[in-house]
């Protein structure tokens, strides 16, 4: 530290550095949510694009500051489809996530016991479905699940449906959980994975040599060590997951409300931009308090 | 030495030439397009002809285009949208008028279809039709005889009565995933004004899908083709030439599933698909050549045949399949048509009305 003190290059690149993030931020977050709040405070029109008024130059402000209301906010909270489908989004997150927490622990849990020599594999195990297209992925699995699908076939050549009978998954919640802990499971796993592997295995040496069944042991030993890595991976999967729109079109019923199905409808059914822009917004502000919780996390851990 | 590399540099000079050239020739024209709706080979000859390359996409709706639109700079030369879409992507300024003197082919036009198109196209400045069709009734005969007995299937009371809709819920219903047009079918069915756009009359038109609401197995415009075909499902609301693209796929795949479509005789909505040019579009020079190719009778003759719709062009009549020119389905008799009504463009406020009802509608809330 004193070497870069002293050398009157490294100010102005380390600046560079830390600065690198947050033009990100600015950029590609900042910049993007000041011209959807902007057109959230807008109101509809028959025009190119479909709203008024569009904000041009700093001169146009004193005009859009006069005809400011908060119509479309106010819209969302009389209208119970807004909150309904909110609700709808965070129960179906939390379930996914519940879920995905369960199958995710053993498998991650497992490769971090595994021989060192094999975990490289496992971890590409993990990653591999990546490679293909996750719409192709998403796409397969209504190949598996339709009535005449893979699964009924495979369930019929076993005796456990009769000749006429077929699976009704497909257009189901069922089916839209499937598809999202199918998803997103390699999230879940990967950041388990990390915590669990960096775990000190004497511990539990210790603990067993004191006397503490095993279960014991996992519960008051290996489990709170992995916390840092059950919350990044619970966040890392519940926030995209509220917001989710491809799975449970593909694969939902049209009796599937997520938010973000109905901002679909808002933004192209209805065509109004404004509206769809209020829905963002909330939704934002409905996640930021799962973000904050994770950011004091990982604050934490460091 | 010195020859040798004037000869290099004389080649690379050609070929640097010839480069630019190949550049400069390469014409193309971006074509947005409902999915499922041409015989691609029209697009291979059309390359072959003029030398413009057609980069063809599709879509499934007309809300996609439209929002594209609205949005600006969406990079397609000619686009298909539907006409209460095509009034009002005019309203707002989305479209460049055609210049017609770069159609010779509009003489082929069919005038009754013009006059028609000219409803959403005020003095058909903007649009030239593609198709038309109508949102009519498709079936599995087999399976909808073993639900409901030997009843004719002719009135929207198959699918809209709940005790018929109760038999059919087993073997899958669709309803096309379309609110404009749904609404305007049900208000038309219960006596209303299909196109009246008062919150009553929208409500009295869902009530019509609340009742069989949960008899409906899928809502949706696209993937109902293949599902009809292959058995999936046995009743549906869809676009004539969507019916049939299933019939001809089930007697491809020989499973024995035999569909028909019915235009239901309380009459039903009439629809025109029509080629348009957006105000930004690049290869407005191309864009003409691919429109007016596509009115060259055998053309799009070939396109009806394949897709099994009816074009808005006369002269094209004798170059299509008899039993497409003579299906009713297709091309219904005059008394069919006087039945058919056409809706104008929702406004803002009416169509937030529309789409929450069929939001409550289709999530059974």
């Amino acid at each position: 530290m004193a070497e870069t003190a002293t050398n009157p290059n490294a100010g102005p690149a380390r600046w560079l550095v830390v600065a690198v993030p947050y033009i990100w931020l600015l950029l590609f977050f900042a910049a993007p949510f000041l011209i959807i709040l902007k057109i959230s405070l807008s109101d509809t029109a028959i025009a190119m694009p479909p709203y008024t008024p569009v904000l041009e130059g700093l001169g146009a402000l004193g005009d859009f500051v006069s005809q400011l209301d908060f119509e479309n906010y106010t819209f969302l909270m009389e209208d119970p489809l807004y909150i309904d489908s909110y609700l709808s989004s965070l129960r179906m997150a939390f379930i996914s996530t519940l879920l995905l927490l369960l199958i995710g622990y053993p498998m991650a849990l497992a490769m971090a016991r595994a021989p060192t020599g094999w975990r490289p594999t496992l971890v590409m195990m993990v990653i591999l479905p990546f490679w293909t297209s996750f719409l192709i992925r998403v796409y397969a699995w209504i190949g598996i699940l339709k009535p005449e699908g893979l699964l009924t076939v495979l369930l019929q050549a076993i005796g456990l449906l009769g000749p006429g009978e077929q699976v009704q998954i497909f257009r189901t919640d069922t089916a839209v959980f499937i598809g999202i802990v199918y998803s997103y499971l390699p999230f879940m796993v990967l950041p388990l994975y990390s915590a669990l592997e960096k775990m000190d295995a004497t511990l539990l040496e210790a603990a067993n040599d004191l006397g503490c069944p095993p279960l014991k042991a996992f519960w008051r030993i290996t489990f709170p060590l992995s916390l840092p890595g059950v919350i990044a991976g619970s966040m890392i999967c519940f926030i995209p997951i509220t917001g989710e729109f491809v799975i449970p079109d593909l694969l939902g019923g049209a009796e599937t409300l997520m938010i973000g199905k109905t901002l679909w409808t808002e933004f192209f059914g209805n065509r109004d931009w404004p509206l769809a822009s209020a829905v963002a917004v909330l939704l934002l502000l409905v996640l930021v308090i799962p973000i904050v919780i994770f950011q004091n996390q990982q604050q934490k851990v460091r | 030495m010195k020859t040798n590399f004037l000869r290099l540099a004389a080649t690379v000079a050609g070929i640097a030439i010839a480069a630019t050239a190949a550049v400069a020739q390469e014409r193309v024209v971006h074509v947005y397009n409902w999915s499922d709706y041409i015989d691609e080979s029209i697009l291979e000859d059309f390359t072959k002809e003029t030398g413009i390359k057609v980069v063809y996409d599709v879509f499934d709706s007309n809300e996609i285009v439209e929002t594209k639109l609205l949005a600006g700079g969406s990079g397609y030369d000619v686009v298909v949208p539907t006409g209460p879409f095509l009034a009002r992507q005019i309203q707002a300024g989305v479209f460049q008028k055609l210049d017609k003197s770069k159609l010779p082919n509009l003489s082929n036009m069919w005038p009754q279809i013009t006059e028609r198109l000219a409803k959403y196209d005020p003095g058909n400045e903007f649009a030239v039709n593609y198709m038309w069709g109508t949102t009519g009734i498709g079936y599995n005969v087999d399976k909808v005889k073993a639900a409901l007995g030997d009843v004719p299937v002719d009135s929207w009371d198959i699918l809209f009565k709940p005790e018929n809709a109760e038999k059919l819920k087993a073997c899958g219903i669709n309803i096309l995933d379309a609110s404009d047009e749904t609404f305007a079918i049900a208000m038309n069915y219960i006596g209303k004004d299909p196109d009246s756009k008062e919150t009553a009359d929208l409500e009295a038109g869902g009530e019509v899908y609340m009742n069989i609401r949960p008899h409906v197995k899928t809502f949706n415009s696209s993937a109902y083709i293949d599902e009809l075909a292959n058995g999936d499902t046995c009743i549906t609301m869809g676009w004539s030439g969507d019916i049939l693209q299933a019939k001809a796929r089930a007697e491809e795949a020989g499973n024995g599933v035999k569909v028909e479509y019915v235009i239901p005789k309380e009459g039903t909505y009439m629809w025109f698909d029509n080629l348009a040019i957006p105000a930004d579009a690049k290869n407005v020079e191309e864009a003409h050549e691919f429109i007016n190719y596509l009115m060259k009778p055998e053309v799009i003759a070939k396109a009806s045949n394949y897709v099994q719709y009816a074009n808005g062009n006369l002269a094209s009549q004798e170059f299509i399949d008899k039993e497409v020119l003579e299906n009713p389905a297709v091309y219904p008799p005059e008394e069919t048509v006087s039945k058919l009504f056409t809706i104008s463009p929702y406004g803002p406020r009416e169509q937030r009305v529309l789409n929450r009802l069929w939001t409550q509608i289709k999530t059974g809330s």
